[in-house]
C-alpha cells in the first residue's frame, strides 16, 4: 500500500471552510495533552473556556470586545498578503494610530462627536497607513525586505510610545503610571449597548470587511491588486501599475491597523499606554491565515481567536490551569491551518493495489 | 538497428482522467543506440505517457517493462525511484536544478547520503570519464544560475548519466535552445546513442525530429497514428499523421506597405546585459511584416521591451505615429493601437490563478469598456472572453476557467484573442509560436497575416528562422545590441541571415559583390 499525492486543479469553497475548521478542532485536541498535564480535564476546561466566551450577554460582549482589534488587524494582513506584501507591522501600526488618535483627540482641536470622531479615525488610518508606505517605498527603492522593516518597526515604535508616555505625552493625573492624557469624551466611540464594553469599533471592522470583500471581488482596484499579488511580471506587462498598486495595498493594509488602534483607544480605554495591545497586531496575521485571507472569513476567524482568549481567561480563573492555554490554542491552529492549506493543494490516495514484482 | 536488444517496452499503456483518455493502448520498444522520436501535437498523450514510464502516474492498464539483469521486467508502476534504478532518465522541459548550487552538486545531489566527505574526487571523475566520452562539454564549478540554458540542460544530462541510465527521455529539449545550441545537443544526442544509450525525443518540431532520430512514432489524440524509419519518412506524410488532416500551409502575398507608424531613431537603451542597445534604427510600415532574426540575448529584448511599453529610450527617439514616446507606459500603447505578445507568455502573458475573462480584459481593466466609476463590468468582460473562446477556438472550460489549466498553445490563442480583437495597428509579436504544435503554429501565422492585410504594422521576433521567412517581408538582425537591415526577404537565405547573426553585418553586401 503506498501513499499518493496529486495536485488538485481547484479546492472549492466547502473544502477550504472545512480545512479551516478541522484545523481549528485538531489545534483543541492537540491542546488537551497540556490541559491533561496540568491536571485537569479537556472537556471541563473547553466546556468553561465556550461558557466563558459565550455564555452571558457579558462573556458574549467581552468576546465582541476582543474581536474588534483582531477583525481590523486581520483585515489588514489579508489585503496585504494577498498582494504578496509581508506586512508583519501591524502591531507597530496599531500603535500609531493610536498615538495619532490622542494626538488629535486629547485637547488639539475642539469639534462636536460627528466630527471630532471621523476625524480622528482618518488621522488614525493615515498614520498606521504612512507606517506601511514607508517600508513599501524602501522596499521598491532599494529592494529591502518589508517582513525585517516591519517587525522591526514594531520595537521601535513601542519604546518609542514608551518614551512618550513616560514624557511628553504624560498624564499629569496619572498618579505616576506611564500613560497619556486622556482623550476628550468627543473623541470618543460610543458604547453599543449600556454597561457592556463593545464599542461602534466593532461596526468599523465589521463595514471595513464587507467594504473590503466588495473592492475584492467587484472593483478594478480589487482586480490590480489580485493581479500584482498572483503576478508581478505579467501584471506589469498588461500594463497594471505594480508599484502604484502596491502603495495603496500598503496604505489601506497599514490603515487598519492604524484604526484598530483608535478603536482601542478611543473605544476602550481612553488614553495611550505602552500595554495598549496584548500582540492584536501579531494575531492579526493568525486571523488572515485562518481565514485564508478571506475578508468575511477574517470576521469569523478573529471571533474565533478572541473566544479563545477570553473564554481561557475565564477558565483560568475556575481550574487554575494557566490562561497561556490560549495563545497554546491560536498557534497550533495556525500550524494546523498552514498543513491543512497543504490538503488543499494536493489530494492525498492511498493506493490499495498491490505491486507488481 | 532493430538487431539490437530491446532496452525498454512499452505494452498497451492505457490512462484515462475522467472522461478523457490520454494514452489508449500504446506499445513501443525502444533498442539498445537507437534514438526513437515521440512526436505528436500539443496534447496527443506523449508527457502523460512519459509520466506513466517514469512513474510520476500510475497507468489504467498495460506494463512499463526495462531490460534487467533478468531480461525484460516490469516496472512497479508509480515509483519513480524504481524507474531511476532501472536506469531510466528523463530531462523535463522545466529544469529541476539548484540554481544556487556547482554543475557538479546537482549531478550528485541524491545520489549520496546526506553527510559524505571525500567523495567528491570521485564523483568528479566519473563526470568528467561521461563529459569525455559523450562531449557534454560544461565548467562543472560555475552555480548553475550562472549557467546559460544550454549548459543547464546539459547539467540535466550529466544527472541522469551519472545515475548510470540506460534510457534518456528529453521532454521537449529543444524549446528553450537557440538552433546553434540545439545542433550541439543533437551531436551528443547521436554520440550518446552509438555509445550503446537508448534516447526517447518528445518534440512537436518535425525539422529536428527528422534530423536527429532512427524511428518515429506520431502520437495523436492518444493513440498510435504511426510509426516509421526516419531514413524512408516524407515531411509531409508526417505532418498529417500528426495533425489526423492535411494542413495547409500558410501563403504569404506581396506586402503593400503604407506609412511608417513605429519607428526608433538611432535609439540606444542601457540596461541588463541581452537588453542593451546601441544606434538603433527600425521602421515598421503600414501592411509589412518586419522580421527581427538574432542569436538569443543579442538585444530583442530590449527592442521588444521599447515596443511593449516598459522601457524609454535612453538617448534616441521612438516615435510612434510621427509622435515621441516619452514614458513607459503599456496601458497608454494599447490605448493607442499597439498590441503587444510577450515572449514568455505564461509568465508575462497570464495571471495563471486568475480566469479566462479576466486575463482577456487586464489590458484594459481601466478602459470605459470594462470597467464603470471603477467597478468591475463583469458582464462586459465574460461577453468579451465568450466571443473570444469562440472565434480563437480557446479550448477551455469557459470564461471562468482558471488561466493556469490552459496548455500552452491555448494561452497563445487567449493571447491572439485579446490584442488581435482591437483592431491594433502595429503589432509585437515576440516568438509568437514557440511551444506550439503544427496545427497551433499555422493558426498563429494566418492571423499574424490577416491583421498585416488589414493594414497593421507588425514586428515578429522569432528564433525560428523557417518562422521568420514564411512572415516576413523584410529582415532586420540583430547583433550585440546593433540593428542591422538585411533589406527584403526575397532573395535572402538562410545562410546569410546565419552570418548576420553571427556578427558579419556587411555579409549581403559580400554575397552579392
Amino acid at each position: 500500500m503506498t501513499i499518493r499525492l496529486e495536485p488538485r486543479e481547484d479546492a472549492g469553497l466547502g473544502l477550504k471552510i472545512g480545512v479551516s475548521l478541522a484545523a481549528g478542532l485538531v489545534a483543541l485536541l492537540l491542546v488537551a495533552i497540556p490541559v491533561l498535564f496540568a491536571g485537569g480535564s479537556p472537556l471541563t476546561a473547553y466546556g468553561l473556556m465556550i461558557q466563558g466566551a459565550f455564555g452571558s450577554m457579558f462573556a458574549f460582549s467581552e468576546t465582541l470586545n476582543r474581536a474588534t482589534p483582531l477583525i481590523l488587524t486581520g483585515l489588514a494582513c489579508a489585503v496585504a498578503f494577498r498582494a504578496k506584501l509581508w506586512n508583519i507591522g501591524a502591531e507597530g501600526q496599531l500603535y500609531i494610530g493610536a498615538l495619532a488618535a490622542v494626538c488629535i483627540g486629547s485637547g488639539l482641536l475642539q469639534l462636536p462627536p460627528a466630527l471630532m470622531i471621523p476625524t480622528v479615525m482618518i488621522a488614525g488610518f493615515l498614520a498606521g497607513g504612512l507606517m506601511m508606505v514607508i517600508p513599501t517605498v524602501i522596499k521598491q527603492r532599494f529592494g529591502a525586505d518589508e517582513v525585517v522593516i516591519t517587525l522591526l518597526l514594531n520595537f521601535v515604535v513601542i519604546l518609542f510610545i514608551q518614551m512618550l508616555v513616560e514624557g511628553p505625552l504624560k498624564d499629569p493625573l496619572s498618579m505616576g503610571w506611564p500613560q497619556s492624557v486622556p482623550l476628550l469624551a468627543e473623541a470618543k466611540l460610543p458604547k453599543l449597548l449600556p454597561r457592556l464594553r463593545m464599542h461602534w469599533g466593532l461596526i468599523v471592522g465589521l463595514v471595513a470587511a464587507l467594504v473590503l470583500w466588495l473592492m475584492v471581488r467587484k472593483t478594478v482596484l480589487g482586480f490590480e491588486i489580485r493581479a500584482v499579488g498572483e503576478n508581478k511580471a505579467a501584471a506589469r506587462f498588461a500594463g497594471i501599475p505594480v508599484d502604484a498598486t502596491m502603495l495603496k495595498v500598503a496604505l489601506i493594509s497599514g490603515g487598519l491597523a492604524g484604526l484598530a488602534g483608535v478603536g482601542e483607544v478611543a473605544g476602550v480605554k481612553g488614553y495611550l499606554s505602552s500595554d495598549l495591545s496584548p500582540g492584536f497586531g501579531y494575531s492579526g496575521i493568525v486571523v488572515a491565515m485562518l481565514a485564508g485571507l478571506s475578508p468575511i472569513g477574517t470576521v469569523i476567524a478573529a471571533l474565533f481567536v478572541a473566544a479563545v482568549f477570553v473564554g481561557a481567561d475565564s477558565m483560568s480563573r475556575a481550574t487554575g490551569i494557566s490562561s497561556y492555554i490560549a495563545d497554546l490554542v491560536v498557534a497550533l491552529s495556525l500550524l494546523c491551518v498552514l498543513v491543512g492549506s497543504f490538503f488543499l493543494r494536493f489530494r492525498v490516495k492511498w493506493d490499495r493495489q498491490s505491486v507488481v514484482a | 538497428m532493430t538487431d539490437a536488444p530491446v532496452l525498454l517496452s512499452l505494452q498497451n499503456i492505457t490512462k484515462r482522467f475522467g472522461a478523457l483518455t490520454a494514452n489508449d493502448g500504446i506499445s513501443l520498444d525502444l533498442h539498445r543506440g537507437e534514438i526513437l522520436a515521440l512526436l505528436g501535437e500539443n496534447g496527443a498523450g506523449k508527457t502523460t505517457l512519459m509520466n506513466i514510464l517514469f512513474g510520476h502516474y500510475v497507468q489504467d492498464e498495460g506494463d512499463v517493462r526495462v531490460l534487467g539483469d533478468g531480461g525484460l521486467t516490469a516496472l512497479p508502476p508509480g515509483s519513480p525511484g524504481a524507474a531511476l534504478k532501472a536506469g531510466i532518465g528523463m530531462v523535463h522541459q522545466h529544469f529541476t536544478l539548484a540554481e544556487n548550487l556547482s554543475g557538479l552538486a546537482n549531478i550528485r545531489l541524491g545520489t549520496e547520503p546526506l553527510l559524505s566527505f571525500g567523495r567528491e574526487g570521485a564523483a568528479r571523475a566519473k563526470v568528467q570519464k561521461i563529459i569525455a566520452e559523450s562531449g557534454l562539454d560544461v565548467d562543472l564549478d560555475r552555480r548553475v544560475a550562472d549557467l546559460t540554458v544550454g549548459e543547464k540542460q546539459r547539467i540535466e544530462i550529466l544527472k541522469a548519466l551519472y545515475r548510470d541510465a540506460k534510457v534518456l527521455i528529453l521532454d521537449e529539449p529543444t524549446a528553450v535552445l537557440t538552433p546553434q545550441e540545439a545542433d550541439g545537443l543533437f551531436v551528443v544526442l547521436r554520440r550518446l546513442a552509438a555509445n550503446g544509450l537508448g534516447v526517447i525525443f518528445i518534440s512537436h518540431k518535425l525539422g529536428e525530429v527528422l534530423a536527429v532520430s532512427h524511428r518515429i512514432l506520431v502520437l495523436r489524440g492518444g493513440k498510435k497514428a504511426g510509426e516509421l524509419v526516419t531514413a524512408d519518412a516524407d515531411r509531409r506524410a508526417i505532418a498529417d499523421l500528426m495533425v489526423g488532416k492535411a494542413v495547409a500551409a500558410v501563403v504569404r502575398t506581396p506586402a503593400s506597405p503604407g506609412d511608417v507608424l513605429l519607428a526608433l531613431e538611432n535609439v540606444s537603451l542601457h540596461g541588463a546585459s541581452g537588453r542593451s542597445l546601441s544606434g538603433v534604427d527600425l521602421k515598421l510600415r503600414a501592411g509589412e511584416v518586419v522580421g527581427l532574426a538574432g542569436v538569443s540575448g543579442n538585444g530583442q529584448s530590449g527592442i521588444a521591451g521599447l515596443i511593449s511599453g516598459l522601457a524609454v529610450p535612453t538617448s534616441g527617439t521612438m516615435r510612434l505615429y510621427g509622435e515621441t514616446v516619452t514614458r513607459a507606459d503599456p496601458r497608454a500603447l494599447v490605448a493607442n493601437g499597439v498590441a503587444r505578445m510577450p515572449e514568455d507568455r505564461q509568465h508575462d502573458g497570464v495571471v495563471g490563478t486568475m480566469s479566462v475573462a479576466d486575463n482577456i480584459a487586464i489590458e484594459e481593466v481601466r478602459s470605459a469598456a470594462f470597467s464603470k466609476m471603477g467597478f468591475l463590468d463583469r458582464k462586459a468582460m465574460r461577453e468579451r472572453a465568450t466571443a473570444a473562446i469562440a472565434g480563437y477556438d480557446v479550448r477551455c472550460q469557459g470564461p471562468d476557467a482558471e488561466a493556469r489549466l490552459l496548455s500552452g498553445g491555448n494561452v497563445q490563442k487567449l493571447i491572439l484573442a485579446r490584442v488581435l480583437e482591437r483592431g491594433p495597428r502595429v503589432i509585437l509579436a515576440n516568438q509568437p509560436t514557440r511551444g506550439l504544435d503544427v496545427g497551433a503554429q499555422a493558426e498563429v501565422h494566418r492571423r499574424i497575416l490577416a491583421a498585416r492585410d488589414r493594414g497593421a504594422a507588425v514586428l515578429v521576433i522569432s528564433e525560428d528562422l523557417d518562422e521568420l521567412f514564411a512572415l516576413a517581408d523584410r529582415f532586420v538582425v540583430v547583433h550585440a545590441g546593433e540593428l542591422h537591415d538585411a533589406g527584403p526577404s526575397e532573395g535572402l537565405d538562410r545562410g546569410t541571415i546565419g552570418l548576420m547573426m553571427a556578427g558579419q553585418s556587411h555579409a549581403r553586401a559580400e554575397m552579392a559583390s
